[in-house]
């Protein structure tokens, strides 16, 4: 009779030795990394599954990030875990299925970098067109720095090189490699950095795919220019680098133009304006000498002008006199001729005829008034003999009624009494009606 | 920095040349831009004759303090040539 601790101990033993070490393929799952470091999963295939562990010591020797569902082949030993009584495998090593573990490294941090922006163009600084200071990040003893300095003496013989001397491959290359570019950043005075090293194999330049030196370049306020390895290599730090030379070589290249191509372009440049000045004051020179001419031209114009029209104010004037000239005698002239038609002078004519007039109309009026008095005083004659005042000087008397003052024909036109006053030859009579005989019967 | 310095006055003067080469610009603006363009190609190159070529090494001590030395091609290794 076995105890369950006796029985899972002879277990243990027999597993453990029959299983010390064994490599497995399955496919990750359940994968849980709690804070002790240690990271625990499953490992299945299509029928079956083993519990795994990796303790934190083999956890941080990995270099890609362990991914749910990722085919792996692992390395490690059976064992049991007594508390639960059951057996998993301790993992030693986890390599990615059909793909190398620095592969797949390579392509997770690329992504995760990629998505934080870090290979943007847009954040990409220019080269300085004319470095007076270049940087250069690389081991002192590789090839690298040879071919850096051998090309860059070449192209600008005066420039200044500032070498941060750093490991290029190892353990703590990466670290060293970042530290060296925030130190060329501190210094100040460095216009543009390469960084960088010579040929090797993936493992070799790994150093250039971790994530602090990629980050260090994001960091950079100096423009970097990453050269690592040949033209077939590419690491993390050639996608963040403002610019990507293919081998160290190219990278100097690339950071200097070639001086005596400067001092000979300088001096072109300054020999054209010279040409281009004095082309420029000719010309204007000429035009100078053109406005001269024409200045004098425009004088002789003028004078002629001034003499012409001095000419033309001469026949004016004669011209206007002229016709003040005759037009004055025109008037005079018109003058005449009205003269004859004033009514003034006609009406005085006139009125000199009236007394002329008026005289011979006074004698015919003093004749006809003499002939006219004759006749008159032969008529009041005749009238006179007609008078009946003339009759009642023959003895007859008139009898008016009074006070109407009418002639008295008929005795029956008035009555007893009444008052009648009768007319004589000379003076007048107050009458008193005593009697009517009306006689109109005889 | 100087480097940036250079790099505009040669722009400037590239400008100089191609306003200078239109050749539609007064006589006085004229002699104003070719006198700033003789006066920034001077500069130009006293700034590339001032140059020095020298190759240093920055190097920290263990406290982290920077200094600066002359590079010599025998220079201690830091990792075996590759």
């Amino acid at each position: 009779m076995l105890t369950v601790s006796e029985l899972t101990g002879l277990l243990r033993t027999s597993i453990e030795e029959q299983f010390s070490d064994i490599w497995l393929e399955g496919e990750l799952s359940n994968l849980r990394a709690p804070g002790s470091g240690h990271v625990y999963c499953t490992l299945k295939d299509k029928t079956s599954q083993i519990r795994a562990v990796l303790f934190r010591s083999s956890a941080v020797r990995l270099r890609f990030t362990l991914q749910e569902g990722l085919q792996v082949i692992v390395r490690g030993r059976l064992t049991v875990y007594e508390p639960r009584g059951e057996y998993q495998i301790v993992l030693d090593t986890v390599e990615p299925k059909g793909i190398g573990a620095l592969q797949l490294a390579f392509e997770q941090l690329k992504e995760r970098l990629a998505v934080e922006g870090l290979f943007d163009q847009d954040r990409k600084k220019p080269i300085p067109a004319f470095p007076r200071t270049v940087g250069v990040v690389t081991s002192l003893t590789g090839a690298a720095i040879r071919d850096i300095l051998a090309v860059l003496r070449r192209r600008w013989p005066t420039l200044h090189i500032l070498i941060a001397p750093v490991q290029v491959q190892g353990e703590s290359a990466g670290r060293k490699i970042a530290e060296a570019l925030a130190a060329l950043n501190d210094w100040g005075s460095v216009d543009v950095i390469i960084v960088g090293r010579g040929g090797g194999s993936l493992e070799d330049l790994w150093s250039f795919n971790e994530e602090i030196v990629v980050r260090a370049i994001a960091a950079s306020h100096v423009p970097v220019v990453s050269a690592v390895g040949h033209e077939i290599d590419v690491t993390l730090a050639d996608f963040v680098a403002d610019l990507r030379a293919p081998t160290p070589s190219a990278a100097a290249e690339a950071v200097v133009p070639v001086l005596a191509e400067v001092v000979e372009r300088l001096r072109e440049l300054t020999a054209r304006t010279g040409q281009i000045m004095s082309r420029h004051c000719a010309f204007e020179r000429q035009r100078l000498d053109a406005g001269v001419r024409g200045v004098t031209d425009v004088r002789f114009r003028l004078q002629e002008a001034a003499q012409r029209t001095d000419d033309m104010v001469d026949r004016l004037r004669e011209l206007l006199q002229r016709l003040l000239t005759s037009g004055r005698e025109r008037i005079h002239e018109a003058q005449r001729n009205l003269s004859g038609l004033n009514p003034i002078v006609v009406i005085k004519q006139g009125l000199a005829t009236v007394p002329q007039f008026s005289k011979r109309l006074e004698g015919q009026m003093g004749v006809i008034l003499a002939q006219r008095g004759h006749r008159i005083h032969a008529m009041l004659a005749q009238l006179n003999s007609l008078s009946p005042l003339a009759i009642l000087g023959r003895g007859y008397s008139i009898l008016h009624t009074v006070p109407a003052g009418q002639i008295l024909h008929r005795a029956k036109d008035v009555e007893v009494g009444q008052e009648l006053e009768a007319q004589l030859a000379s003076g007048r009579l107050g009458c008193m009606v005593t009697r009517v005989f009306d006689d109109s019967s005889v | 920095m100087a480097a940036v310095k250079f790099e505009q006055a040669m722009a400037r003067l590239e400008a100089i040349v191609g306003e200078l080469e239109k050749s539609d610009l007064p006589l006085d603006e004229s002699l104003k831009i070719f006198e700033e363009g003789i006066r920034l190609s001077k500069n130009c190159l006293k700034i590339l004759e001032e140059a020095e070529h020298k190759v240093e090494v920055l190097v920290q001590d263990k406290n982290g303090k920077k200094r600066i030395h002359a590079y010599s091609p025998d220079d201690e290794a830091d990792e075996p040539s590759s």
